[in-house]
């Protein structure tokens, strides 16, 4: 049944002080609301629990990105628009510029946040295995003080997550350390655009002297939380890309990932196409090599 | 059960809509879909899945692009908001109009006005775009009538004959 606004509150405190110091006089009470694509779709199916909610659409600090020489920080308030469009993002993280494209259409990526996508915790959600294998770093502050999480510590469970019941994430910081990886974002789903993944890969990786000096993986739909396949990256450090090893991997992926059966897809599915996809990413690697 | 928690109190609302100030008194989170169609009987914008899937209520709000069912109103306080109503003075609209008239751009109407605006927002950007760049442009916009093609074609035809113009 649809929602009577009038039980909702909302209000607009116009600072970020005003709006912590609201959260933490009446702790879980009051839901943030930024670009309400999320928010406003439970609301108006009348599942939204909460019955007052705190505007952060409007709070500068949020919508920033800032440029430092060995970093970059991004407001948690800031659009899918405003990361596809910003030169440096798209430059040094392709990939995060990669799922911003994905994520919804064009009116909803000029609404829809990063820090919206984190709060909401989706397994699903396309942005985030870019920020795990980038190593994002996330600043949550309340009245109390601000504290820094680094993002793979994040996630505690199925839409858990080690946010307070006063904090907002203020902003997402990337190391500017990862413009000579090889980047390939790909997702398998009904279709690319405003569908939800059935799976998707975030990977980076380098080779030096013809043998992999890094890779990081992360998959998202395959899990209770968005997950960096730290098993698999260890098994692929320093090895040589040979049809092998393509194999071990596409074993060794699924024994990494706890996908299930829902309206979207299988488990059996994920786990194969987790596995393809990223021996796919590996074939890319060794043509860079032949490429160099 | 709990008792129904109690009514809050309306609030007025300013914003600009097609170029006049106006002030609306309405729940915060009323969503501006329907201020604007039962406030301010600005009909032309359009319901179909009131969960941000469908772009047939699309407006501009400051200058993008958004889906006006996923908007509370309050958020919409001081914007300067654009709906197809207020297309009919812009360059783009003759010629919008006519390419889908002549492509066979719209049928039921309903997606029609969403599919203007997200075009014109497109080529307010990009005035020469490829037709991929087209279909990622309408992409959130669905039609379950005519099909896609007509409506991709349409957008490139008055592009290109805003460009000869």
């Amino acid at each position: 049944m649809r929602a009577d606004p009038a039980e909702y509150r909302l209000v607009s405190p116009g600072s970020l002080y005003a709006v912590l110091s609201l959260m933490a006089g009446e702790p879980a009470q009051w839901l943030p609301i930024a670009g309400g694509t999320d928010v406003m779709v439970l609301y108006s199916a009348g599942k939204l629990p909460n019955r007052k909610l705190v505007n952060i659409w409007n709070i500068p600090e949020l919508r920033q990105i800032q440029v430092f020489p060995d970093s970059i920080r991004i407001g948690a308030a800031c659009t899918y628009t405003a990361l596809r469009s910003h030169e440096i993002i798209s430059r040094e993280f392709p990939l995060l510029a990669t799922v911003a494209s994905w994520t919804g259409g064009i009116a909803n990526q000029n609404r829809g946040t990063l820090g919206g996508n984190i709060a909401n915790a989706s397994p699903a959600a396309d942005s985030l295995p870019s920020l795990l294998v980038y190593d994002a770093e996330l600043t949550l502050i309340s009245v109390r003080g601000e504290r820094r999480v680094d993002y793979r510590n994040f996630h505690t469970g199925y839409k858990q997550t080690v946010l307070a019941a006063d904090e907002l994430i203020r902003d997402i910081s990337l190391p500017r350390r990862f413009s000579g990886y090889l980047s390939h974002a790909r997702k398998a789903g009904a279709r690319n655009a405003q569908a939800i993944s059935k799976v998707c890969l975030a990977a980076l990786g380098q080779l030096a002297n013809g043998a992999i000096r890094e890779v990081r993986l992360a998959l998202g739909s395959v899990a209770p939380v968005p997950l960096r396949l730290a098993k698999t990256e260890r098994l692929l450090a320093g090895k040589h890309i040979e049809p092998s090893l393509v194999e071990t991997v596409k074993k060794s992926v699924p024994q990494e990932i706890s996908p299930i059966d829902d309206i979207r897809s299988t488990a059996r599915y994920r786990a194969a196409v987790a596995g393809n996809l990223v021996a796919e990413f590996l074939e890319m690697l060794a043509s860079e090599r032949t490429n160099a | 059960m709990n008792p129904s928690p109690p009514a809050m109190a309306k609030s007025e609302i300013l914003f600009t809509v097609n170029g006049d100030e106006k002030t609306v008194l309405a729940h915060p989170m009323e969503r501006l879909l329907d201020v604007l169609r039962n406030g301010l009987k600005l009909t032309g914008t359009k319901e179909g899945c009131g969960e941000g899937e469908c772009g047939s209520c699309s407006v501009l709000l400051d200058g993008m692009l958004v889906n006006s069912c996923l908007v509370p109103v309050a958020q919409a306080s001081g914007a300067n908001i654009v709906t197809i109503e207020g297309m009919s003075a812009h360059a783009l609209m003759a010629p919008l109009q006519e390419a889908f008239l002549e492509c066979g751009g719209a049928q039921c109407g309903i997606c029609t006005p969403g599919m203007i605006l997200a075009a014109v927002h497109l080529l307010d950007k990009n005035p020469q775009p490829a037709i991929a760049d087209i279909r990622e442009g309408l992409a959130g916009n669905l039609c379950r009538c005519t099909g896609y093609m007509q409506i991709f074609e349409a957008v490139a035809k008055a592009a290109r004959r805003r460009v000869a113009a």
